[in-house]
C-alpha cells in the first residue's frame, strides 16, 4: 500500500472541505482502482455505481449549501456481502442467492448512508461467512494484497483485501468466531467487533445468531472509532441489540493508558505459535508496557477447549438459520418431484462443501440422542470460557493476545482439512463465545513481510478502552514495530 | 470410526440435502475427526454448570436467569401493533416461482 493510494475518513473530509475533490470525483477515483486492482485481487463481487453516485451527488449538494457535516461525508466504503443491501446483489458468497436482491437494507448500512457514506459496493467472503481464509466462496478465493499467493484470512477477506489495498477507505465486516480480526490481522489493518448487541444485526444474514457481529474494517484506529459510533446503538428492529449508551469513542480513545492493567493469557502463547508471531505480539506488548500499561500474568484455563466448544454452538445454530434456503421464498430452486426432493436437491447443489459440513455437523449435534453429548454440553462450556473472562476482568481493564496462531498462510494450504482451518481460529473464539468486544491491530511484519497482528480484549462495552489502547499502540508507533 | 455410512445419511435426511457418494465418503471421514477433537469437551466436569444461552446475561452466576450484566442492557419488547409491510411484491419478484400472493411449490397434498 503506497502513501498515495491512502485515504482516510479524515483526509477525505479535508479535500471535500478545500474543495480539492468532489464526492463524485472520489467515487469515480476509487471505481478506478478498483476495476484495476479487483480483476486480480477478487475483493468485489458486484458493484453499485447508481448508488454511490446518487449519494455522492447528494453530498456535493448537501456542501454547496453549505450544510453541517456528515460524519462519513463522501467516504468511500464496501460491505461484506452477507449484509443485505437494498436494490444490490446479495449472494453471501454462495450459489443458492446467486440471484438474490434484498428489498431492504441492513441498519448498518442504513446508518452509514445516512451519516454521508459511499456504498461502493459488495465484497467477497466464504460462503454464509464460514471460513478463515475466503477460499470456501463460491465465487473464488481472494487474493491476500500483502502478500501474492497467500489467503487475506476470512470470512471478510474480501473487506479486509479491499481496504488493505486502498479499493475503500473502510468496510463492514461481520464476525462470528474471528472473521473481522483474523483478516484485519492477515493484511495488516485495525478490525473491530463490538460487543454483542452493540452493533445491531438487522439485516445481516443470519450464520450463528448468537455470536454474530457486524464491525469496521479500516486503515486507522480513528476511522475504526468513527464507524463504529456510526453503526452503533439500539435498533428496534433487533431485539439483541443493547440500550446501552453508545460512548463518543473517537474523543474517549485520546484518554492516556497510563496505569490500565493488561492482563497476559499464558493460554494464548502456547505450542502451535509461530515464532515470528510471538516475537512481534511480545514487542507489541512491552510497547504497551512502556506507554504505562502494568502487566499481569493471567490463567484462563478453559481456552483450549474454546474451539471445540464454537465449531458445535456455531454449527447447531447455523442448521437452524440455513434451514430458510429451501428453493422456496428465494435464490436458487432445483426442481424435484416432491417438495422434499426440491429441498434437498436445491440445498445438495446450492450450498458449497463446507457450509454443508457445517450443516450436517451441527444437525448431528442437535440430533436426538446427541444433544446432551454436544450441544448442551457446549453451552455449559461456553459459560466456563465466559466465566474466565468475567474473573479475569475483576483483576486487569483488558486483555491483549495474538489475533492468530500465524501469519496469513498459502492458497490451498489449509482446504483438504477443515480441522486445521478451525484452528486458525484459536484465539478469536473465545472472545466471540463470551460476547466481549475486542480489535485486532497491526503489529509489524515477519521476516518475509506478512503482517502480524494483535488483539485487544476487554469486558462487555469497554469498546472505549479497547480503542484507547488500540490509538495509543498506533500512535506510539505499533503497527510497525 | 465412530460415524458410519447410515450416520452421514441419517443426518443428511435430517438436514434436508442430497449428497453424491463421494460426498458421504468424504463427510463421513471428516465429521468423524471433527467429532473425535470435540471429544475433549468430555474431560470437564460441567454437573453443576448452567448452559449459557444468553450473551447478555452473566455467566458467572448461579442461574442462567440472572439479571442483566449491567444497567438497562436488556432491550424491552416492543409493542404488539399492526406495521404495514410494503416488500410484498418485491418479494414475490424474486421468488424461483411466484404467482399472484403466493410461492409455488410441488404438490403436497393428495386428493
Amino acid at each position: 500500500m503506497s502513501a498515495a493510494n491512502v485515504w482516510t475518513i479524515g483526509s477525505v473530509r479535508a479535500a471535500l472541505d478545500v474543495k480539492k475533490i468532489s464526492a463524485r470525483e472520489l467515487a469515480d477515483d476509487f471505481y478506478s482502482r478498483i476495476k484495476n486492482r479487483n480483476p486480480e485481487l477478487n475483493a468485489f463481487l458486484a458493484l453499485s455505481p447508481e448508488r454511490a453516485y446518487a449519494q455522492a451527488d447528494k453530498i456535493d449538494a448537501l456542501r454547496g449549501q453549505g450544510q453541517a457535516h456528515l460524519p462519513l461525508a463522501g467516504v468511500p466504503v464496501a460491505i461484506k456481502d452477507v449484509i443485505s443491501t437494498s436494490g444490490v446483489r446479495t449472494t453471501c458468497g454462495s450459489r443458492i442467492l446467486e440471484n438474490y436482491v434484498p428489498p431492504y437494507d441492513a441498519t448498518a448500512v442504513e446508518r452509514l448512508e445516512n451519516a454521508g457514506a459511499v456504498i461502493l459496493g459488495k465484497t467477497n467472503c466464504d460462503e454464509f461467512a464460514m471460513g478463515s481464509s475466503n477460499e470456501n466462496s463460491a465465487y473464488g478465493p481472494v487474493v491476500n494484497p500483502c502478500a501474492p499467493g497467500r489467503v487475506p484470512g476470512g470470512s471478510s477477506g474480501g473487506s479486509a483485501a479491499a481496504v488493505a489495498s486502498g479499493l475503500a477507505v473502510a468496510a463492514l465486516g461481520t464476525d462470528t468466531g474471528g472473521s473481522i480480526r483474523q483478516p484485519g490481522a492477515c493484511c495488516g489493518i485495525p478490525a473491530m467487533m463490538g460487543s454483542y448487541g452493540r452493533v445491531s444485526r438487522y439485516g445481516l444474514i443470519a450464520f450463528a445468531s448468537s455470536l454474530d457481529r457486524i464491525g469496521p474494517l479500516t486503515t486507522t484506529v480513528r476511522d475504526t472509532a468513527t464507524m463504529l459510533q456510526v453503526i452503533a446503538g439500539r435498533d428496534k428492529n433487533d431485539s439483541t441489540s443493547a440500550a446501552a449508551p453508545v460512548p463518543a469513542y473517537s474523543e474517549e480513545m485520546e484518554k492516556p493508558v497510563t496505569g490500565i492493567r493488561l492482563g497476559i493469557p499464558k493460554q494464548y502463547f502456547g505450542a502451535g505459535m509461530d515464532p515470528e508471531v510471538r516475537r512481534k505480539v511480545e514487542a507489541g506488548i512491552d510497547l504497551l508496557k512502556r506507554l504505562g500499561c502494568q502487566l499481569v500474568e493471567l490463567q484462563m484455563p478453559h481456552t483450549d477447549y474454546a474451539i471445540a466448544t464454537y465449531y458445535i454452538i456455531a454449527t447447531a445454530e447455523a442448521s437452524s438459520n440455513l434451514a430458510r434456503f429451501d428453493g422456496v421464498r428465494y435464490g436458487l430452486r432445483v426442481p424435484g418431484a416432491t417438495l422434499r426432493e426440491m429441498y434437498k436437491k436445491t440445498r445438495g447443489r446450492g450450498f458449497g462443501a463446507e457450509v454443508k459440513r457445517r450443516i450436517m455437523l451441527g444437525t448431528y449435534a442437535l440430533s436426538s440422542g446427541y444433544y446432551g453429548a454436544y450441544y448442551l454440553r457446549a453451552q455449559k462450556v461456553r459459560a466456563l470460557i465466559a466465566r474466565d473472562f468475567s474473573e479475569a476482568f475483576q483483576r486487569v481493564d483488558a486483555i491483549v493476545t495474538p489475533t492468530a496462531p500465524t501469519p496469513a498462510f498459502k492458497l490451498g494450504e489449509k482446504m483438504q482439512d477443515p480441522l486445521q482451518m478451525y484452528l486458525a481460529d484459536i484465539y478469536t473464539v473465545t472472545g466471540s463465545l463470551a460476547g466481549i468486544p475486542g480489535i485486532s491491530v497491526p503489529c509489524g511484519k515477519t521476516v518475509e513481510g506478512l503482517p502480524v497482528g494483535m488483539q485487544i480484549l476487554g469486558p462487555h462495552f469497554s469498546e472505549s478502552r479497547v480503542l484507547q489502547l488500540a490509538y495509543a499502540f498506533e500512535g506510539a508507533g505499533g503497527f510497525s514495530i | 470410526m465412530k460415524i458410519t455410512r447410515e450416520d452421514v445419511l441419517y443426518v443428511a435426511e435430517l438436514a434436508h440435502l442430497e449428497l453424491t457418494e463421494a460426498e458421504v465418503d468424504l463427510y463421513r471421514n471428516q465429521l468423524d475427526s471433527i467429532l473425535t477433537y470435540i471429544e475433549k469437551l468430555k474431560e470437564l466436569d460441567v454437573e453443576n454448570v448452567e448452559p449459557m444461552a444468553q450473551v447478555l446475561f452473566d455467566a458467572s452466576a448461579p442461574s442462567g436467569n440472572a439479571p442483566p450484566l449491567a444497567g438497562d442492557l436488556n432491550p424491552a419488547l416492543r409493542d404488539d401493533v399492526l406495521r404495514p409491510c410494503t416488500v410484498g411484491e418485491a418479494i414475490l419478484s424474486g421468488a424461483p416461482d411466484a404467482s399472484k400472493n403466493y410461492f409455488r411449490v410441488p404438490k403436497v397434498i393428495d386428493r
